[in-house]
């Protein structure tokens, strides 16, 4: 199931990736709005209680939707429909690992098969953790995609990337989601680091907000993960969300494709 | 994975695993951090010189040892078993929190940290916190629940006397889970120059061992102690439980002595049968939260669940992961109390011994007066006192209908 991310990433273009998180407003119709806009890679949060690793507006989002009683089974509904509706985009699912452990990781890994997922990032399931979900993942057929981060050291490189598969996803900032903008020149430079070390994709996220910053990344990464910037759209338009979202989303996509054609300055 | 059986008192194994518990389920920018503590708290471990340093603040700072004292009336009042209290109480501070904060600030330092964060839930975490870095002269920051702020506002206003910055925090049920969300997200902003001193025994491998081999010189005194009083060991002993740490400080040094047995008391608040309690071990189920795998107040979906208790320092979804260890291996038994057997347990100390006991250990005085009772007159009960109940007494008068 992997297929579909290799293929995305295999184009010459760089990916755009986009978050939301699952339940907060009309789920299906802002998943709709990303890809009709040009998302090339769709990362669904699962909602938490307690999202240790995200800022204000994730953290929002993820109460928002809990507070709407969203579910684990109302999650895995809108990874189902979303694979009905589009066969070829790769669908990941991003959260904490109480909720994808909690009826078992062998429950968890069918279940997420079977709605069409492929790729799963788990943010507080590190390397030496892998026995909690790691093996349940892989025998499905399901990425399980490793954060890399800046104090991830050449050291520990190894370990991060033994297992990994899908892609990885590079933490730009030592911080939480949404916060601050990593400098530009750091990114470059770690994305290189990484480069020599894996053949996996590197998706470079956390403070991406705007088409401008989005280009420089997509520049040297074959990803951009775009996540703060989407979630505040659905927390401040709702039902209005999907013409916002179509709008944003339209212009990264559009820096991020592009990044590589443009003539230096 | 049967060496275990020869000793209760080898765990973690290497990778900071209890059987089944524990371990670093932490975001990979944090786990760096989590290793290196690991590297400099086993050199710490093996450095007579950071032993010595400790053992003197607890002596001149902290006042230690604590009493351990044979509590006649309260013995004569429940007709049983002779109860003892480890007079933790007294410690600077009034808790046995300090302890576990003099250790980790000194590490802290030996690793060339200049910042300090903790969060707080009834306050006594927090207040050792800004106490140590008053004393070292390093900058504080504490997180704690806008709940929690409004409940334990002596205790907030003894942090900023002590000069530290307490950040009350709104996300969630804005209480100690929440706090230590929000201590997370600054740790993993700030890693070059923060050091976290988390408060009870729970978090990612090193912190569960760390802080019960901290908070094990109560249980190593009392021994030392009973010994020395009674030239035998006590029959049972009883802590309460929040996240766990003054029970695994008083248990562990008596891990391997098997006439020894022990009862962990947890908050039953309203009563285990409904949804507003506190107890993890007895109405919880094992999942993963904070760094490690333990048990948790939780739905089916995995989402975590908001305790009660009349205490707020007992008021955690989740305990540290060597009390579900010892819980599934049956060394230590559990039980739980409710918010007005605890009230009870307070006055009842208060009343017979002249002491005000904080309401979290007034846990353990409720769980001791339904036991002690039950034992022959020649066994002893020994319970850890590990809080004083200064902070509680508004809390106690709204709850008596009493208006001060």
């Amino acid at each position: 199931m992997t297929d579909r991310l290799s293929a995305t990433f295999s184009a010459p273009r760089p990916a755009l990736v986009c978050f939301i998180t699952a339940g907060d407003g009309d789920t299906a119709a802002n998943l709709d709005a990303l890809v009709e806009a040009g998302a090339d890679v769709i990362e669904l949060g699962m909602p938490f209680t307690d999202p240790m690793a995200d800022g204000p507006a994730i953290q929002s989002a993820n109460l928002r939707s809990l507070g709407a009683g969203t579910t684990t089974a109302d999650v895995l509904r809108y990874a189902t429909d979303f694979r009905a509706r589009h066969p070829n985009v790769p669908l990941v699912l991003m959260g904490y690992a109480n909720p994808m452990v909690r009826r078992g990781p062998e429950w968890f890994a069918e279940a997420a098969a079977a709605a069409g997922v492929d790729g799963v990032i788990c943010v507080d399931i590190p390397p030496e953790e892998d026995d909690a979900l790691g093996p349940a993942l892989r025998a499905k057929g399901i990425a399980p995609i490793r954060l890399a981060t800046p104090t991830t050291d050449a050291a520990r490189l190894p370990q991060v990337l033994a297992g990994s598969e899908g892609f990885l996803y590079y933490v730009s900032v030592a911080g939480i989601t949404g916060k601050q903008q990593a400098v530009q020149a750091s990114i470059e430079e770690a994305v290189a680091r990484l480069k020599q070390s894996t053949d996996l994709p590197i998706a470079v996220g956390f403070g991406v907000r705007t088409p401008g910053q989005a280009a420089a990344i997509a520049k040297v990464a074959d990803g951009v993960v775009v996540g703060s910037a989407l979630v505040e759209i659905c927390g401040e338009y709702g039902a209005a969300a999907p013409t916002k979202l179509r709008e944003l989303t339209s212009a990264l996509a559009h820096a991020v494709h592009t990044a590589r054609q443009e003539q230096p300055a | 994975m049967n060496t275990h059986l020869n000793s209760f008192r080898t765990q973690p194994d290497d990778r900071g695993h209890f059987g089944q518990f524990g371990g670093r389920y932490v975001a990979e920018t944090l786990m760096p951090l989590v290793l290196d503590l690991e590297r400099e708290y086993r050199k710490a471990q093996a450095d007579p010189a950071f032993q010595a340093e400790f053992d003197d603040l607890l002596e001149h700072y902290v006042g230690r040892p604590s009493p351990l004292y044979f509590a006649p009336r309260i013995t004569e009042e429940l007709g049983g078993a002779q109860v003892w209290f480890k007079r933790d109480e007294l410690n600077h501070t009034g808790a046995h929190k300090i302890n576990n904060c003099i250790g980790q600030i000194l590490l802290a330092m030996r690793m060339g940290k200049t910042r300090i964060i903790a969060e707080t839930g009834a306050g006594q975490h927090g207040v050792a916190t800004a106490t140590v870095c008053a004393r070292f002269g390093l900058p504080c920051v504490i997180y704690m629940g806008a709940e929690d702020v409004k409940r334990q506002a002596p205790n907030v206003f003894r942090m900023k006397l002590l000069g530290a910055e307490v950040i009350p925090v709104t996300s969630g049920g804005a209480t100690l889970k929440d706090a230590m969300n929000e201590g997370l997200r600054d740790w993993v902003a700030n890693v070059h120059d923060t050091f976290y001193i988390i408060g009870t025994a729970a978090g990612p491998h090193p912190y569960p061992e760390m802080v019960r081999n901290f908070q094990s010189v109560i249980g190593k005194e009392a021994r030392a102690q009973m010994l020395s009083r009674t030239g035998r060991l006590p029959d049972l002993l009883v802590a309460c439980i929040g996240g766990g740490s003054n029970a695994l400080g008083l248990f562990h040094p008596f891990l391997d002595d098997p006439s020894v047995k022990m009862l962990g008391v947890e908050a039953a608040g309203h009563g285990l049968d409904g949804d507003e309690h506190a107890a993890s071990l007895l109405g919880g189920t094992p999942g993963v939260l904070h760094g490690n795998r333990t048990y948790l107040l939780q739905d089916e979906d995995g989402q975590i669940t908001e305790g009660h208790s009349i205490s707020a320092g007992l008021d955690y979804p989740g305990i540290g992961p060597e009390h579900a260890w010892l819980k599934e291996s049956g060394r230590v038994d559990y039980t739980a109390v409710t918010d007005d057997e605890a009230l009870e347990g307070f006055q009842l100390l208060c009343r017979s011994e002249g002491i005000i006991p904080a309401l979290e250990p007034s846990h353990a005085i409720a769980a001791v007066a339904k036991v002690a009772p039950t034992m022959p007159k020649d066994s002893i009960v020994l319970m850890n006192l590990c809080g004083r109940g200064d902070k509680d007494i508004f809390t106690v008068a709204e709850k008596l209908g009493v208006e001060l």
